[in-house]
């Protein structure tokens, strides 16, 4: 990213920085994309023809028997840790703005602790599902959770390379506070991606 | 980003701003080449849409024809359907996004040149991908639409539907990209005292196509994903065996696909907006009321799309409301259509070629509008479903409607992009040819529609009182043929002559007439200060009648951006990894994994490109 | 073309403090631990004996739930509330469409699986 001044004749119409905007724009889009993948979610709720369910335990035909495949405890800590990020994440930026180099890498480091704990603890969930039988397609639920969810922690592992990426910037001292829109930026879809969450998580994991 | 002070010195000034070669093509970030290339691109496209519909028409033009296969023409109205919609009337309106767009609002570029380049390439490398299921025999031939469950892998086992799913995808990508920098741009970069309000109304109607273009793609990108987990991995989304719907897809594909329409159609309505008022010497009618009229088809689209799907037994509640809502969006266009002739009323009409395509489209536009407002009841709409009624009203908006609007943009702004005017009696040849070709071919199919004519059958029995009908239709496409010929004949004629179109040949009232034919790399020399719509003519009565010629100045301490060849690395990336997710079966998860490591290189080195 | 206005915490208006936002953290926290909570007496093997008269207005309680803090998180970390409104506009139409989407799917597929069940 170039780090030249901001020549006064270069103003925008609105005010506004051009990259601001645009993940703005960016975000607006990525709302469209993930509601469809809930009304994927919620127009198959009830539908699977065999289990493991959600939230009720099954027998299948040939007896074997599964409880209720979600987990709340564990997701719970994961949703909590994400909302932390948040607060983390703009931690940081805040230290971006004011050259307070120190606080900028130490919450950053957070968020990416944060984030990075978030999907371990997705594909832990994942794999332990996986193993208590439910595959992507053993039923109509299985495959709806797993792309909602899976395009969920895509979206956070593609923000905590982005987010590892302006740490290391930052490191280098390359984040100084007339380039930290590169970090709002990135801020902005972690934001976006929590608040994501923040509608799955009741959606998919509470509501029966 | 990059930039680069233009050559101070006069001479260089010229080789400078004009750099030639295939290299200065393929790492251009300027938004007349990357708009050039669109409209190159697309139009080549449009000829091959047009060569398969052309075999359409052929097998169509008597009962029982074997000159298909029922295969081949499944794949070749599925194509042509797809060509058309995706990699011609889209396209073709990018390249005016591009190139009009940053001279309409007074701007040197657009806001992010490079991802400019980026969706270009993607957009090529989509359309080539597509194609090349032509090579493998295997070409998409589930309709343009892909309704499950026609399209899982029980009933479509080939390469031909994952050449669809994952053409489309890569498609969406290049069309979402661009949506970002057209609306960033027109909203930040518009000149000192060009208010949203002034902006002109070609400018309008693309940012609303932004908008639905943000909006719905990402509607078919998660169908796509659903399918393409349902063919490759083995989910039942669209399955009814695995508890799946296949009335799910049409819902999600009606959801991006009626939006989709109007992305096709607003590029041309702004066109004609253009067009009309300067070759009726008038003001366009009713500018607020155009804004606002375009600005609730875009909202309203949002909410019929069931329309679509009246004889799937939605329900009473469900047919109604979407019924209502179909009906209720026929008024802001009505408004349009009326706004139009509105223009032209008490103006002093001057009849060339970009007027009389702009006033065929008008003409054509209101027949496809009619049909369509006729499909918005339910109980009649059960009985046009299905059959050539339908094909004769999207053919009216989409070819009579967009494609007319297209082509007179190509007539009115050919001169800007190539400093040469399009010869004016082969335009006119072109128009009545076109206008001809075009109702014999489309209008008879309203009648064998209703007669029972169904849609998307490679042949039908004689003696049905479909025969004549047909063949006409069949003369006709034969007569459009012709059109065609007389446009690349006048294209190809255009080029022989000198480049010495004047600036401003048609009293143009948008800035883009202001600056030389071609535009400098820079575009203006001095960004123009805007003090009311229809800048241009504002201007021209401040200094008492006509502009003279503006001189091509040197553009020395501009400062513009420099080519790369990032966005392109970064496009073969995308493509990378559609097709290792189509070859999956033989590259594996590695295969995926490659080509992501491929698009990562190309986005961390378009992101740390030094500036120069 | 690079247009970005300059130093961003001197032209927003007063920037929120640290304290501002581990308070908007600390309800997040607290939203969160309700609507597990909720969820707990409702269905959870401590469901409490008001399960039943809170069933129904289970689903609602909780949408509220998960909106505020939607809500929080939009304004104050993600700066909507003092930004410019234009990107609070870019932001909730989206929302809006995206709304109306998921609540006719779900009646649009309800009435439909009614009518195959009704045969």
């Amino acid at each position: 990213m170039t780090a030249h001044a901001h020549p006064a004749h270069l103003e925008t119409s609105t005010g506004l920085d051009n990259r601001k905007l645009a993940i703005w724009t960016f975000i607006g889009s990525e709302c469209m994309f993930f509601a469809t993948l809930i009304s994927n979610y919620l127009v198959n709720k009830g539908r699977s023809l065999v289990g493991p369910y959600p939230h009720e335990p099954w027998t299948s035909p040939a007896g074997q028997h599964f409880e209720p495949i979600f987990e709340i405890p564990l997701v719970t800590l994961g949703t909590a840790l994400l909302l932390f990020s948040s607060l983390f994440v703009v931690l940081a930026l805040s230290g971006a703005q004011r050259g307070d180099r120190k606080a900028l890498l130490g919450w950053l480091a957070a968020t990416l602790a944060c984030g990075i704990f978030f999907v371990g603890m997705q594909v832990y969930e994942f794999t332990h599902f996986v193993h208590r039988g439910l595959g992507f397609t053993t039923n109509l639920f299985g495959s709806s959770f797993y792309t909602l969810t899976g395009f969920h922690g895509t979206h956070v592992t593609i923000g905590v390379i982005w987010l590892a990426t302006l740490w290391i910037d930052a490191l280098r001292g390359r984040l100084q506070p007339h380039r930290a829109l590169n970090l709002e930026m990135a801020a902005l879809y972690w934001h976006f991606v929590d608040v994501v969450w923040i509608i799955i998580f009741p959606v998919v994991y509470l509501i029966k | 980003m990059a930039t680069r002070v233009l050559d101070q010195h006069p001479a260089h000034a010229a080789a400078h701003g004009e750099k030639t070669g295939l290299w200065s093509w393929v790492t251009t970030v300027d938004h007349k080449r990357i708009g050039i290339l669109y409209g190159a691109t697309a139009f080549f496209f449009f000829l091959l849409g047009g060569v398969e519909a052309l075999l359409l028409r052929i097998q169509l033009g008597s009962p029982e024809s074997t000159f298909l296969s029922p295969d081949t023409y499944n794949q070749l109205f599925t194509m042509h359907g797809t060509t058309m919609i995706f990699l011609a009337i889209m396209p073709l309106s990018a390249m005016f996004f591009n190139y009009l767009i940053p001279l309409q609002i007074g701007a040197r570029d657009v806001a992010f040149p490079r991802l400019n380049a980026f969706s270009y390439w993607v957009f090529l490398l989509g359309g080539l991908f597509l194609n090349s299921s032509f090579l493998f025999g295997a070409a998409p031939d589930q309709g343009w639409f892909g309704y499950a469950n026609l399209t899982s892998k029980q009933y479509s086992p080939g390469l031909n539907v994952d050449f669809w799913m994952l053409g489309l995808q890569i498609l969406g990508i290049a069309s979402l990209a661009a949506a970002v920098n057209f609306f960033v741009t027109v909203l930040n970069m518009r000149a000192p005292g060009m208010t949203l309000m002034r902006m002109p109304m070609f400018v309008w109607m693309s940012f609303i196509t932004q908008v639905l273009l943000l909006l719905a793609f990402p509607v078919i990108t998660v169908a796509l994903i659903l399918l393409m987990y349902d063919r490759f991995f083995g989910s039942n989304f669209f399955v009814p065996s695995g508890g799946g719907d296949p009335l799910l897809w049409q819902h999600l594909f009606w959801i991006f696909g009626h939006p989709e329409v109007y992305i096709l159609i607003l590029p041309a309505f702004g066109i004609v907006s253009e067009v009309l008022p300067v070759f009726s010497r008038k003001p366009l009618f009713g500018y607020a009321a155009m804004v606002f009229s375009g600005v609730f088809i875009a909202f309203l689209g949002f909410g019929v799309w069931s329309h679509h799907m009246f004889s799937t037994g939605m329900g009473p509640l469900a047919d109604t409301f979407f019924a209502l809502t179909t009906m209720l969006i026929a008024i802001p266009t009505g408004v349009k259509i009326f706004n139009w002739i509105g223009t032209m009323w008490g103006g002093s009409l001057q009849y060339r070629t970009p007027m009389l395509f702009a006033i065929g489209f008008i003409a054509m536009f209101i027949i496809g509008g009619l049909s369509g407002v006729m499909h918005s009841s339910p109980p009649a709409d059960l009985q046009q479903t299905d059959t050539y009624f339908v094909v004769a009203h999207f053919h009216y908006v989409l070819f009579g409607g967009s494609i007319f609007g297209l082509t007179a943009g190509a007539y009115y702004w050919w001169p800007k992009m190539f400093g040469r005017l399009l010869d004016e009696r082969l335009g006119k040849l072109h128009f009545w040819l076109m206008l001809i070709g075009f109702n014999l071919t489309f209008f008879p199919m309203h009648f064998v529609g209703l007669h029972g004519m169904p849609r998307r059958v490679y042949t039908y029995p004689e003696g049905l009182g479909f025969d004549l009908m047909n063949q006409i239709e069949t003369a006709g496409s034969f007569v459009l043929t012709v059109a065609f010929l007389v446009f690349l004949y006048n294209i190809f004629k255009t080029s022989r002559q000198p480049r010495n179109a004047p600036a401003d040949p048609w009293n143009g009232a948008t800035l883009e007439w202001s600056i030389p034919s071609p535009p400098p790399e820079f575009n203006f020399a001095e960004i123009p200060t805007v003090h009311g719509r229809d800048a241009l003519w504002e201007m021209k009565r401040q200094r008492g009648g006509q502009l003279p010629e503006p001189i091509r100045a040197s553009g020395a301490g501009i400062h513009m951006p420099n080519p790369s060849y990032w966005p392109l690395v970064t496009a073969v990336g995308v493509l990378a990894v559609f097709v290792s997710l189509m070859v999956i079966g033989h590259t594996g998860v590695l295969g995926v994994a490659a080509a992501i490591a491929l698009l990562f290189v190309g986005v961390y080195m378009w992101a740390y490109e030094p500036a120069g | 073309m690079d247009a970005y206005a300059t130093d961003t915490a001197h032209t927003e208006h007063s920037h929120p403090t640290a304290g501002l936002y581990f308070k908007v953290g600390l309800v997040l926290f607290v939203l969160t631990a309700l609507e597990v909570g909720l969820y707990e007496i409702t269905y959870g093997e401590h469901a409490s004996s008001f399960a039943p008269t809170i069933k129904p207005l289970f689903v609602p309680l909780l949408l509220l739930l998960s909106a505020a803090k939607f809500a929080l998180v939009a304004m104050f970390y993600m700066h909507l509330k003092q930004d410019h409104k234009l990107f609070s506009g870019v932001f909730v139409f989206p929302l809006i469409i995206a709304a109306f989407i998921i609540v006719a799917l779900i009646i649009l597929q309800a009435y439909h699986f009614s009518f195959s069940r009704a045969g």
